[in-house]
């Protein structure tokens, strides 16, 4: 930008400053933003190592590369590695930091020592997740009792780094609610915020309320474990099934804290590349906020063969299904913002319809799953293996790549390559489709999740599924290596290459210090493409 | 639907209707939902930068629609799962009562008739049967993908499934809650025998062990044991290791235990082994062999152990 003065120390962009301290001490919402990305990509990438070997060892009946239990100890890291290192913290942390205070017109979070506190903990929590390494825990990432208290391996470790983890959300839950609250620029009403923003708000409200249950479920776990008290052990006069619903209370929830900030992210993506203007606005920001408080009662739908009631089954069955109305209403929405639009279909433009094609396919058969009589065969089976891939990376993932590539510009300041780009996305969306697809055949006839190994009748499918693997590793090596390359190599980016409306892009990218210059007043919503109003350059 | 399994009960039919009915809709959905973003995608791509778009924000009748048309649909979804669930959790007054024990790696059958099967059930075609199941140690779950039913298996508390088998045949039965390092061979069979020879099995005539000691030599019952208490999920008779060491030659040599020991597999050795498989732990091999305490009688082990003396 022109008025760039390099004296003033407000308008110095914020990557100017070199040398570790000056990350790990920052209290800039954007350098924590940053720090969470790459620490959280890390771990997708470590998670996602772990899948590979996990589909390796599957691709054919008998022992492949491990033997059963360090089979097992694979599929536990790739479980709570790839929820409570990466996906949870997610969009959320990493975004959601970089973006709320620029998109809202503030210069950083409410509480910005509060944030890097946040983070400090996150980095805490990783490190004794590392540790518990040593001997590391074989129980899923669920934690089941009564294995989890049985099992020789090191489940304590995991479950207090994971405890840790819990405080560094809830802190940042608490900070968001605050900034929406109290920064937004004079002129930004609820109703002009970006949908974004509105997603974030309703995570955080399920950061703050459900992980306090995680954390004291994992206080019991480890108090039965380490002092032998029976609050989950019926011999010692504890309930069997307690554990799981203490535990899916908090990770029913936790699905939408790890799903809706995508959903957050489409809804920016798609308006600016269709240049139209977000269809059913407040349907979309309410639906967020609907779905958040009914996923603290659908819980128990894991639970429909554990031996609870028919009773608690058929309520929250249906309880279950009314989830679904808020998020088909959202899909349509985004489709519905397409029409008579001007599409280009760029890298984050592709992910976005990804997202809408696969997270349907996720929605939908989560639909089998909430039906009583089709659960009880599927359950438990590489049916909900495949749904929740489909969900978590159908859904969560296609957005988090939608947001990698489009605010990888304001980010770094600098383009990727565009048509390398267009490959990987292509390898990983066909890759990923050969890789869960089958899967939810595999379940549908029987073959039941967690195995190490498995009868013959499942080798076709299981080996489709992991060359399906190595199409969707591929895609993303070729993206990570895309977007690496290009910190260094790549164009200068210009302020907006998309030309969004939305604040985070009228400023210089990257942004300066204290992002804006003078508090902007806002007077429009963010959505303002189209006839109506032509004022995009 | 060939993606699901063959129907061999009574209530599979049910289930896969239920399975068919929302897989119709969803296709619908899916058709409905892909046709409208792969067509607005060609067609209303980006022709130049000086496209214009409309401006619509809204509209209230579509928004109604799609919430109402949604809202009913999962309702009748509901409902209709709801109703086979409560056939699938009801079971008749005259079902044929069995206990099933899961514990760490094995299923263990008792039958009304004072007989004890492993990982094998036996069951009359078209006659209910009631499975009061509980577990001795972490959770299992019984799994019969023919039958299309499901249920957990808990320490301290009973829980029951029921199903009436339609077809003759040998049926698979999986554990599907994670259970431990040997939960994937937590395998089973459900047998379905005519009535006539579910008769005869109930009488006992066709285990030849019954007919009296003099018929059947003790290797051979160590060989009928081999197959029938499930020793073959881990062990095999021609040297190749799988889950456990093979018993090809083991009988007399030296075996090399985890803390580096060697001790000489004697009867007394194999007959630890059996009951208490965690002492003396094989190098190479996880502690996954489940105990046989009050499952193999002294006369039955007495029988395996001649058994593995004849494997060279
Ligand atoms: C779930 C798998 C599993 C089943 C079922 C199983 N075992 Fe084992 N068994 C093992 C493993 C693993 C070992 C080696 C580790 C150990 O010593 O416990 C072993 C070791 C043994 C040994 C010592 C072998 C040696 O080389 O020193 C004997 C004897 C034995 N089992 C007998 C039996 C008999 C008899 C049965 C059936 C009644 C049986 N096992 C069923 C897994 C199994
Ligand atoms: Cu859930
Ligand atoms: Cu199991």
């Amino acid at each position: 930008m022109a008025n760039h003065t390099v004296a003033e120390t407000i308008h110095v962009p914020y990557l100017e400053e070199k040398g570790i301290l000056s990350w790990i001490l920052s209290t800039d919402h954007k350098r924590i933003g940053i720090m969470y990305l790459v620490s959280i990509s890390t771990f997708f990438v470590l998670a996602g190592i772990a899948a590979l070997l996990v589909r390796l060892e599957l691709l054919s009946p008998g022992k492949t590369i491990v033997d059963a239990h360090t089979y097992n100890v694979l599929f536990t890291f790739h479980g709570s590695a790839m929820v409570f290192l990466f996906i949870v913290p997610g969009i959320a942390a990493s975004f959601g930091n970089f973006l709320i205070p620029l998109m809202i017109g503030a210069r950083d979070v409410a509480f910005p020592r509060l944030n890097l506190l946040s983070y400090w903990l996150y980095l805490l929590g990783t490190v004794i997740i590392l540790f518990s390494l040593l001997k590391p825990a074989d129980t899923g990432w669920t934690f089941y009792t009564p294995y989890s208290i049985q099992t020789g391996t090191d489940v304590i470790l995991l479950t207090f780094g994971v405890f840790i983890l819990g405080f560094s959300s809830i802190l940042t839950g608490l900070n968001f609610i605050v900034t929406v609250h109290k920064l937004r620029a004079p002129g930004m009403t609820w109703h002009r915020l970006p949908l974004f923003i509105w997603s974030s708000y309703a995570t955080a409200i399920l950061q703050l309320l459900a992980t306090p249950v995680l954390g004291i479920t994992l206080l019991l776990l480890i108090a039965e474990r380490v002092f032998g008290i029976g609050f989950f052990d019926p011999a010692k006069g504890g309930d069997p099934i307690l554990f799981q619903n203490f535990f899916w209370f908090y990770s029913h929830p936790a699905v939408y804290i790890m799903i809706i900030p995508a959903m957050g992210v489409i809804s920016e993506v798609i308006p600016v590349f269709a240049r139209k203007p977000i269809f059913g606005y407040k349907a979309i920001a309410y639906s967020s906020l609907a779905i958040a408080l009914i996923s603290f009662l659908v819980w128990a739908h894991h639970m429909f063969v554990s031996g609870m009631s028919e009773v608690a089954a058929t309520v929250f069955s249906f309880l279950t299904f009314l989830v679904a109305i808020p998020t088909a209403i959202k899909v349509f929405n985004w489709l519905a913002t397409l029409y008579k639009g001007s599409i280009e279909l760029r890298t984050p433009m592709l992910y976005a319809l990804s997202f809408i094609f696969l997270f349907t396919i996720g929605g939908l058969t989560g639909v089998f799953l909430g039906t009583l009589a089709a659960d009880v065969h599927l359950h438990d089976t590489y049916f909900v293996v495949a749904h929740m891939h489909y969900v978590m990376i159908g859904g969560t993932v296609m957005g988090f790549f939608a947001a990698l590539h489009f605010w990888y510009p304001k980010m770094f300041g600098k383009m990727y390559n565009e048509a390398v780009a267009k490959v990987a996305w292509f390898l990983v969306f066909v890759g990923f489709n050969v890789t869960f697809f089958p899967q939810f055949i595999l379940g549908m006839e029987g073959m039941p999740r967690r195995y190490a190994d498995y009868p013959p009748q499942f080798h076709t499918l299981h080996e489709i599924s992991t060359i399906g693997s190595w199409i969707l590793g591929l895609g993303i090596l070729i993206m990570a290596l895309n977007l690496l390359r290009s910190l260094t190599n790549g164009e200068k980016a210009p302020d907006n290459p998309f030309n969004s409306l939305s604040l985070e892009w009228q400023i210089p990218s990257p942004p300066p210090h204290e992002n804006f210059e003078k508090i902007p007043h806002v007077t429009d919503w963010t959505y303002g493409y189209g006839k109506k109003n032509n004022q995009e350059g | 639907m060939n993606w699901l399994p063959e129907e061999a009960s009574n209530l599979a039919r049910n289930v896969d209707t239920v399975i068919w009915f929302v897989t119709i809709i969803s296709l619908v959905f899916f058709f409905l939902i892909t046709v409208v973003l792969v067509f607005f995608a060609i067609k209303y791509r980006r022709k130049s930068g000086e496209d214009e778009t409309p401006y619509i924000t809204g509209n209230h009748f579509l928004e109604t629609l799609w919430t109402i048309v949604p809202s009913i649909l999962v309702l009748v979804i509901f409902a209709y799962g709801f109703i086979v669930f409560k056939q699938m959790r009801t079971p008749p007054q005259e079902a044929l009562e069995i206990n099933v024990i899961g514990k760490q790696w094995l299923w263990q059958f008792q039958y009304d008739n004072g007989k004890t099967t492993i990982n094998e059930l036996y069951v009359q075609q078209n006659r209910p049967v009631k499975l009061i199941m509980r577990s001795e140690d972490v959770i299992h779950s019984f799994f019969v993908p023919a039958f299309r039913v499901k249920q957990d298996l808990l320490s301290g508390m009973y829980t029951y499934l029921w199903f009436t088998p339609t077809k003759v045949g040998v049926f698979d039965l999986y554990c599907a809650e994670y259970c431990g390092a040997a939960h994937s061979k937590m395998l089973g069979k459900v047998i379905v025998m005519s009535p006539e020879a579910y008769e005869r099995w109930r009488k006992g005539e066709e285990r030849e062990e019954q007919k009296g000691v003099a018929s059947i030599s003790p290797v051979q019952l160590g060989e009928q044991l081999y197959q029938q208490r499930g020793c073959n999920a881990c062990h095999t008779i021609d040297g190749t290791p799988s889950v456990g060491p093979s018993w090809k030659g083991l009988f007399g040599h030296e075996v090399t235990l985890q803390d580096g020991t060697k001790v000489t597999a004697d009867e007394n050795y194999i007959r630890e082994s059996i009951l208490e498989p965690q002492a003396k732990l094989v190098k190479g091999y996880q502690p996954v062999m489940p105990s046989f305490k009050g499952i193999l009688t002294d006369e039955e082990i007495s029988a395996i152990i001649a058994y593995i003396k004849t494997l060279k």
